[in-house]
């Protein structure tokens, strides 16, 4: 019976009808939710968050994860892309007679923030590992006091008012179309040199790659994915400061990347979609909700010391949760693996010969 | 007609000058050996060439230009292709991809044609899977294409570095110890091997080799570096009967 069984899932996962479906069906969704409020606007935000940090978390796990550095700029360019877009929103296209320019600010977010991203490439031909780190942390604490002092922009009190625009239809199409980008990308001769960086990069000079394009790339596309992000991000929350973009969002992103697994599409969109239902139970008003059932002696005392202080706590926790995923498991849920659904058929095939499943970055992971 | 020239290289370390004066006249179609004893500097003269270091003074001339002052990937763009004495594969990524890596600068598209998946991508990429593939196929490796390049035995490994500095498509090819670790009958191999690898892609093949039976036995002309200094130069014969040579160097291989 198991064994019917999971031939029957090999054949499945074989179709190559199977992720176009998925897709479908999801944008069904995706549409309908919102209109026929199939869920609450609660669980409706909480799928928006998640769609974002997929976005966060698959674009940092290219340079984090296939490029093996430790850049801690994720949520600078998020903040580039937040603050251009909104800016756009407010003051220069006429959003409100053209919804249809949002797209456009969002776009630009992306683009601003790319730039950017080529910013941080540039010290990347000289340094790397800790010193390439410490760079990219200045970059994060140089475009937070940058919008701090900035007064035409609101400085530390940031800027509110700000329309929402983010969707869910439009989160998900982001997400598929931004997703669908990094795997084309990391599945192209480029992927495959910032890989061969990772592994060796004097070899992989000499082996012909041409190690600062493929850097200023990788640095780029990932740049201009986060600014989309943080344009998104900002069209919900209707409200930014630059302290909504400082090293705790890094942390939160870095947490995502490094527990769904390095160099894996498929570990980050499960890393940030397990981190963002993390991130909601442990709200102290959840948590109290979940162990409501205790008897008023034990949680009364819980309550009053532990659970109301969750949201400092929480600041505590999740730093620690990077440091224990980082020594203790440090491959991830699905580390150097992805789903099969997302490895291109051709390269499946090439690589299929005489061991069809190996660990191997093209292996596949048997669960969905 | 030559095909490599290098003039008056000079190279040193800080204090240490690991090259002076080194000369060089490669032919088309040539094998070449350099021998010397350990820290003669002959990886040294590979790194040179190939652009990992840039040489202090004179010039290395591939047909009319210079590649002093180029990037490796440059250099190995211009069909020069080389091995490791200590094997550097991407050894966490799958043989195939070792192999494809090293295509890398002929692959003919954009990255906006990669991140839209567009025709000419695809049909690029499939180019490079079936090259990769051939190239497997001759260095027997083809039924290893989803390995982990780790987990290849020693042997494996060796091949697979030159399947892969040959994917890079060159006409000059740089063995660094190629005979390192194997015993006379695996040697013996590795000379027809070598052979025909070169009848088979038109290489030149210019190699560093202690082993003398592999120099002795395949080498046309063998050049011998002491202390970064060219010592003797000449065919196989010429070599083996040089005093100085003798005493430098085979002599105390022999000995030991
Ligand atoms: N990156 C470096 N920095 C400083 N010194 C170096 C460097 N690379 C090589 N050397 C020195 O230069 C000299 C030549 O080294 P090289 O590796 O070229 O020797 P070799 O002839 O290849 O020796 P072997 O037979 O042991 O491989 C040695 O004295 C070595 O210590
Ligand atoms: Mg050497």
């Amino acid at each position: 019976m198991r064994a019917t069984l999971g031939v029957f899932w090999d054949r499945l996962m074989e179709q190559r009808w199977l992720l176009p479906l998925l897709v479908a069906v999801g944008l069904a969704l995706a549409f309908a939710i919102p209109q026929f409020r199939l869920v609450n606007n609660y669980v409706q935000l909480v799928m928006i968050l998640a769609g974002i940090n997929i976005i966060l978390a698959t674009s940092l796990n290219l340079v984090n994860g296939y490029m093996g550095e430790f850049s801690l700029a994720h949520a600078g360019f998020m903040a580039v892309g937040a603050y251009t877009s909104v800016l756009l929103t407010l003051h220069v296209f006429p959003v409100a007679a053209y919804p249809g320019l949002f797209h456009l600010s969002v776009l630009a977010g992306g683009l601003v923030s790319a730039l950017l991203g080529l910013l941080v490439a540039i010290p990347s031909f000289k340094v790397r590992g800790d010193y390439l780190a410490i760079i990219t942390l200045a970059f994060l604490m140089i475009v937070k006091s940058a919008l701090e002092n900035i007064d035409v922009i609101g400085g530390p009190r940031g800027i509110s008012g700000i329309p929402r625009l983010t969707t869910l239809p439009l989160v998900f199409c982001w997400t598929v179309a931004l997703v669908w980008l990094l795997r084309n990308f990391v599945y192209s001769s480029f992927g495959r040199g910032v890989l061969a960086i990772r592994e060796d990069e004097i070899a992989s000079e000499l082996m012909s790659v041409d190690t600062k394009r493929v850097k200023v790339l990788a640095f780029m596309l990932s740049a201009f994915c986060a600014g989309i992000a943080g344009a998104l991000f900002a069209h919900l929350l209707q409200f930014i400061s630059p302290r909504v973009f400082d090293i705790v969002k890094t942390t939160e992103i870095l947490i995502m990347v490094y527990l769904g697994g390095i160099a894996s599409i498929g570990g980050s969109i499960i890393g940030a979609t397990l981190y963002t239902i993390l991130l909601e139970v442990l709200r102290p008003s959840t948590v109290a909700g979940l162990l409501s059932w205790l008897p008023a002696v034990v949680f009364d005392p819980l309550n009053e010391h532990f659970i109301r202080h969750l949201g400092v706590l929480r600041m505590i926790i999740m730093p620690l949760l990077l440091v224990l995923v980082m020594l203790y498991w440090p491959r991830g849920i699905m580390g150097m693996r992805d789903f099969r659904g997302f490895i291109p058929l051709r390269d499946r095939l090439a690589h299929r010969a005489a061991t069809p499943r190996g660990p191997t970055r093209n292996g596949t992971a048997d669960s969905h | 007609m030559a095909l490599l020239i290098a003039t008056k290289v000079r190279h040193h370390f800080g204090g240490l000058c690991a090259i002076n004066d080194f000369n060089l006249e490669l032919h088309q179609g040539e094998l070449m050996g350099i021998i010397g004893p350990n820290g003669a500097g002959k990886t040294t003269v590979f790194n040179l060439i190939t652009g990992v270091y840039r040489a202090s003074e004179g010039s290395i001339r591939l047909r009319e230009s210079e590649l002093v002052g180029m990037t490796p990937h440059q250099i190995t763009a211009r069909r020069i292709a080389r091995t490791f004495q200590n094997i550097r594969l991407f050894r966490d990524l799958s043989v195939l991809d070792n192999v494809r890596i090293a295509q890398y600068s002929k692959t003919r598209y954009s990255p906006l044609e990669a991140l839209l998946h567009l025709g000419r991508f695809r049909r690029e990429e499939q180019r490079i899977i079936e090259h990769s593939r051939d190239l497997l196929a001759i260095f027997k490796l083809e039924h290893l294409a989803g390995e982990t390049a780790r987990n290849l035995p020693y042997g494996s490994q060796r091949r697979l570095e030159i399947a892969r500095a040959l994917a890079t498509g060159p006409e000059l090819l740089l063995l660094d110890e190629p005979a390192a670790g194997m015993n006379p009958a695996e040697i013996d191999q590795l000379m027809d091997f070598i052979r025909w690898i070169r009848e088979q892609f038109q290489l030149t093949i210019l190699l560093i080799e202690h082993q003398m039976q592999l120099v002795m036995g395949i080498c046309e002309r063998i050049k011998v570096l002491d202390f970064g200094e060219t010592l003797a130069e000449g065919t196989p014969e010429a070599i083996r009967n040089d005093p100085w040579v003798m005493k430098a160097y085979l002599g105390a291989e022999a000995v030991g």
